[in-house]
């Protein structure tokens, strides 16, 4: 039973960090049809810019602070620069931008940054909480709070403001909402700002629990995709699922078979979901009305 | 009002519109009749800027609008009804409308709202439904509607019977006359030429890109060749 508890804490602490990056998937997709595959790094840029912020002697939230800000600058000139100049080009090739961007911004980092492992002192310290058995670090309680705040956040911003609509708009329906005068363009550009924006937060988030170096991009990109994939992709309720329920199975693939297979268990759900359920668990089949 | 010179358009190597002129004055409402693939659906997006324009001018009101990027056309109080409707669909009538006046969104859009459901009662009864729940006739109205909130001077409407019921037809096309007697200025697409020439004051003729005949309505409709091709007698 203990046992248990740890995985399943364990589980949705990672969870929610998968589900904030298949979050970001999730906007993106939505907004422009682009999987955007430089989501990792988002989440990469946010962990590392605070962990050499704070390195270099600025206190921890100005720290996080700026870090959120310069990935989101980042997502922001990558649309502008990378992704809006090939404009009209086929979805495939806009992917393999992103990848592209994905491979520059990994190696830029190391230039940057460097190669080693680093961490981020938790927010509430250290000491586990010992609740039934399980120890659980007071870092996951930060990570689910915070994933919950975003999460509502941004459930009140698509659907409580007309910007927030006009997301929507533009991804229920391009043409028309070019047509209605909004400037789709900045639109995009806007679901990549808030995409990396998430992406930093949660690469904030993870690193006192799980370290940050400048390759953990691919792997959380993966595993994000994964979830967005399970869940639906478009479906901002299955993002969130989807990532909460990867990061379970996978904290009992470690837990019960062998941690050598923690990682494999993404990759086996993509396969499955792609041949069983391809819309996923919350994709909606098109309906069509004449 | 809106005058088009010798506009030419493509899709990739193709080209659609093989130089189209015509003029729509202010308070008219100007029917373009011709077949499937004419090129008159690719003409109204080519002036709303949905559809780069590989050569000639649109003039708005004088001012030469084709560098524009189609946010700023509707800007300029142009607005488009597309072809097959094209509502939000998983957005309400309410939202659907509001977003229609996204270009002046800091202006009081009750006025805009209550007239809107003047004109089209029954959205009002369906205020928080999916758009993508109307039937096909419901959601035209909500098309014509959110085209509305922009506060147009000059409405491109694209095919707006298409798939209709023969009293719906009779509803939509009561409502383009009642809005060009508020000064509203028209330029309407339609396949059932017979039902736009009834309504329209001028017409021209659209067949494979290029504009083959131009006149009232009126010389259109008796037209040995539009009775023969379009008209059906």
């Amino acid at each position: 039973m203990a046992e248990l508890l740890q995985f399943v804490s364990s589980g949705l602490t990672v969870g929610a960090i998968y589900a904030l990056v298949a979050l970001g998937f999730t906007l993106i997709y939505k907004a422009s049809d682009i999987i955007n595959f430089a989501q990792g790094e988002f989440v990469m840029l946010g962990g590392m810019t605070t962990v050499f912020m704070t390195l270099a002697g600025v206190p921890l939230p100005l720290a996080a602070s700026i870090a959120i800000v310069a990935t989101t600058a980042i997502g922001v000139a990558l649309h502008r620069f990378a992704i809006e100049p090939a404009r009209g080009a086929s979805a495939v090739s806009l992917i393999m931008i992103t990848i592209g961007a994905s491979i520059f911004l990994r190696g830029t980092a190391q230039i940057v940054f460097d190669r080693r492992f680093h961490s981020l002192p938790p927010l509430l310290g250290a000491d586990p909480i010992h609740f039934g058995g399980a120890a659980i670090l007071p870092q996951s309680l930060v990570v689910l709070a915070s994933a919950t705040v975003i999460v509502t956040l941004l459930w009140l911003f698509i659907d409580r403001t007309l910007l927030g609509k006009a997301v929507l708009a533009t991804a229920a329906n391009r043409l028309a909402a070019r047509l209605i005068g909004i400037d789709t363009r900045r639109i995009v550009e806007f679901s990549f700002a808030i995409s990396a924006a998430i992406g930093a937060i949660a690469g904030i988030l993870i690193t006192p629990i799980a370290l940050t170096s400048y390759d953990v991009g691919t792997l959380l990109a993966l595993k994000g995709f994964a979830a967005a994939m399970l869940g639906g992709i478009g479906s901002a309720l299955g993002a969130v699922v989807g990532g909460l329920l990867i990061g379970m199975i996978e904290a009992f693939a470690a837990g019960y078979l062998s941690s050598n297979y923690k990682d494999a268990v993404a990759f086996l759900i993509i396969l499955v979901v792609l041949i069983f359920i391809p819309q996923g668990l919350f994709g909606r089949a098109k309906i069509e009305r004449v | 009002m809106l005058s088009i010179e010798n506009v030419t358009s493509a899709y990739g190597r193709i080209e659609v519109l093989h130089g189209v002129t015509l003029h729509v004055d202010a308070g008219e409402i100007v029917s373009l009749i011709g077949a499937n693939g004419a090129g008159k659906t690719t003409l109204m997006h080519a002036i709303s800027g949905v559809q780069p324009i590989t050569g000639g001018t649109i003039r708005f009101e004088g001012e030469p609008i084709e560098q524009r990027p189609a946010h700023v056309r509707v800007t300029f109080a142009i607005s488009q009804v597309p072809e097959g409707r094209q509502v939000f669909e998983p957005l309400s009538v309410k939202d659907n409308l509001r977003l229609g006046a996204w270009t002046r969104r800091d202006a009081d859009l009750e006025p805009d709202i209550a007239r809107v459901c003047a004109l089209f009662p029954m959205l009002k009864t369906m205020w928080k439904t999916p758009a993508g729940a109307l039937s096909g006739g419901q959601q035209q109205m909500l098309a014509i509607g959110r085209a509305l909130m922009a506060k147009p001077r000059l409405l491109l409407l694209d095919e707006p019977s298409m798939g209709l019921a023969p009293n719906l037809v009779d509803h939509v096309l009561s409502v383009i006359r009642a809005l060009k007697d508020d000064g509203l200025t028209i330029l309407l697409v339609e396949q059932n030429a017979s039902a736009a020439l009834a309504i329209a004051d001028r017409a021209y003729v659209l067949e494979t890109g290029r504009v083959t005949l131009s006149g009232t309505a009126a010389e259109i409709q008796t037209d040995s060749r539009v009775k023969e091709a379009y008209l059906g007698i």
